[in-house]
């Protein structure tokens, strides 16, 4: 047991400085797992230390709950296929979020009286960390399909989730100004669960690497506020790491598809704009469909292919098809390299850990910035179920929804092939005029089939 | 644990949050779901504050509360730790030797 409190001090430090070195190696793709490594360790240092903390008790539970805990967490990130990878961080980040609302419940359930400066931490850990368990449950569902993945509008939704979100504050502030009765904090995380439910369910699919990365802030902030009550540096540090990271993540998300982040939360995208921005296709100019013996011949003759992949491509699950049509090439020495957009997917890098499962090297991914210079000198660009990110209407049309989002200069190879599952357009709603370059052709179907194809196809020529 | 003022609360709290911006400023695209993956991870240290509920708990009511909140708070760390480990071991540097054409699973 231990008792000193400098001592439980100091070991909780060695768990905030491994969470900090943490964080700093993860950003390094050398060291990204060893990062991961030194976080663990401070983890069980400080579920060790408070274990061990004097007056701990109910130990029964105690066990019960950490076996039940983990075996649940073992077996869910073991299963998971990467291409499940986005609902499986959203429901982590939900749990915690659960977590802390939970903890902010007992610990107002079990006050001995009004502490200003508790009421407002118990509030706002409550608040926070259900609006991110729900919000997350509700992503989690959008993204395993359960529900639809198109944004969910009504009537007058932004006012009633305003209401719902003042009610829950106003709760808030009730408590911290002394009334105490029990159903206080209930009522307030009955309505941060409400409002958690609401302000995803408006939030359409392409939209969710901005929305992830704000629950999983909100989570942080949750667990740091808790650590207020608790009086416990450790949970207010890591929290708030947390936030941080979350909160960068969420505007680097956010600019990425040039909007606000008030606008990818209020806004509906893909609701509020209604003829804007459509391809004119009355002007003489048509789509053109081909073939995958044609796109091989076109292939084979190339010196420089770079692929861009797309939601569709992680919804075929065709990544490692992806990787065997640029080895095929590669053999013939031919350059492959992957063009990754920012919000490609459905979480902030979510092409990336796709690519990585199917063993492609980190070498050969670039990022937007990095990749665009090269189009004008490649030959075929190949757009595996990218669509929005593509978009020249981006760069060219005032009046299109997406226009200022930087996207990849797809267009300027010598030629473009669309790897497409029929002409719906993208996510925005809005028609991809990339189609309509002369110099673009498309192959439809299923992409695991379509680049299937090639592969033999190319192989055969 | 022991009482600090809430002025040196927020003090912490606030470099806190400078830390954690500098720490991750320049994180490549390539890196973003370990790095929000290893967040998410990293929020599990709420199990710190689910064991001392559950552990202290002397009503029924609480003992409910903690225990669930222990159980979410484990699998958050648990799962987040695992399923970080198993992305970050799939990048690689170099291609690695040609496997059959068709990958497990599929």
């Amino acid at each position: 047991m231990i008792s000193d409190p400098d001592v439980v001090g100091l070991l909780y430090l060695v768990t905030i400085a491994c969470f900090v070195v943490s964080l700093k190696f993860l950003a390094s793709p050398r060291h990204a797992r060893k990062g991961n490594w030194v976080g663990g360790v401070g983890m069980l240092i400080a579920i060790a230390t408070t274990l061990l903390l004097d007056g701990i008790g109910n130990w029964v539970w105690i066990v019960i709950g950490l076996v039940v805990g983990s075996v649940v967490g073992v077996v869910g990130a073991r299963n998971v296929r990467m291409t499940a990878m986005p609902q499986m961080v959203a429901i982590f980040n939900g749990v915690g979020g659960g977590a802390a609302a939970l903890v902010a419940l007992s610990e107002w359930h079990n006050a001995t009286g009004p502490v200003w400066d508790e009421t407002v931490s118990i509030a706002l850990s409550a608040l926070i960390g259900s609006i991110s368990f729900a919000g997350s449950i509700v992503a989690f569902a959008k993204l395993q399909e359960l529900l639809s993945g198109r944004p969910i509008v009504f009537p007058a939704q932004n006012i009633v989730n305003i209401v719902v979100l003042v009610g829950a504050a106003a709760l808030g502030v009730a408590a911290v100004a002394g009334v105490e009765d029990q159903w206080v904090l209930y009522t307030l995380i009955g309505l941060a669960l409400l409002f958690g439910v609401m302000f995803v369910l408006p939030i359409g699919g392409a939209d969710m690497p901005v929305v992830i990365s704000l629950l999983n802030a909100f989570t942080g902030l949750a667990a740091s506020a808790t650590g207020f009550v608790l009086d416990s540096t450790v949970l207010i540090v890591s929290g708030m790491l947390v936030g941080a990271a979350g909160t960068l993540l969420t505007l680097l998300m956010a600019k990425a598809m040039n909007r606000s982040v008030a606008s990818v939360i209020f806004g509906a995208f893909g609701q509020v704009q209604t003829g804007a921005g459509t391809a004119r296709a009355d002007d003489g100019r048509t789509v053109r469909a081909t073939t995958a013996e044609d796109v091989a011949v076109q292939l084979s003759f190339a010196r420089k292919v770079i692929v861009v992949p797309g939601y569709g491509m992680a919804v075929a699950q065709a990544q490692h098809d992806v990787r065997q049509l640029a080895d095929v090439l590669e053999e013939r020495g031919i350059e492959v390299k992957y063009a990754i957009h920012p919000v490609a997917g459905r979480m902030p890098g979510h092409m990336n850990v796709l690519l990585a499962e199917a063993s492609v090297p980190y070498t050969q991914l670039f990022e937007m910035d990095d990749i665009n210079p090269e189009f004008p000198q490649t030959d075929v660009a190949l757009v595996i179920g990218a669509n929005d990110v593509t978009n020249p209407a981006a760069r060219s049309d005032p009046g299109s929804p997406i226009y200022g989002m930087p996207i990849l200069d797809v267009d300027k190879a010598a030629s473009i092939v669309v790897l497409k599952r029929s002409m719906r357009p993208g996510f925005a709603g809005i028609d991809n005029e990339l189609y309509l370059d002369s110099k673009a052709t498309m192959l439809f179907g299923d992409a695991k089939e379509s680049v299937l194809k090639l592969v033999s196809a190319v192989k055969a020529s | 644990m022991t009482d600090l003022p809430l002025v040196i609360e927020l003090t912490i709290l606030v470099l806190a949050a400078f830390l954690g911006f500098e720490v991750i400023a320049k994180v490549p695209t390539m890196l973003h779901t370990p790095l929000m993956s290893g967040a998410n991870f990293i929020h599990g240290i709420i199990i710190v504050g689910a064991i001392l509920v559950l552990g202290t708990a002397d009503d029924t009511f609480t003992k409910v509360i903690g225990f669930a909140a222990l159980v979410l708070a484990t699998a958050n760390v648990v799962g987040g730790w695992f399923v970080t480990d198993r992305m970050l071991g799939m990048f690689k540097r170099r291609p690695e030797p040609k496997r059959d054409s068709k990958e497990p699973g599929q």
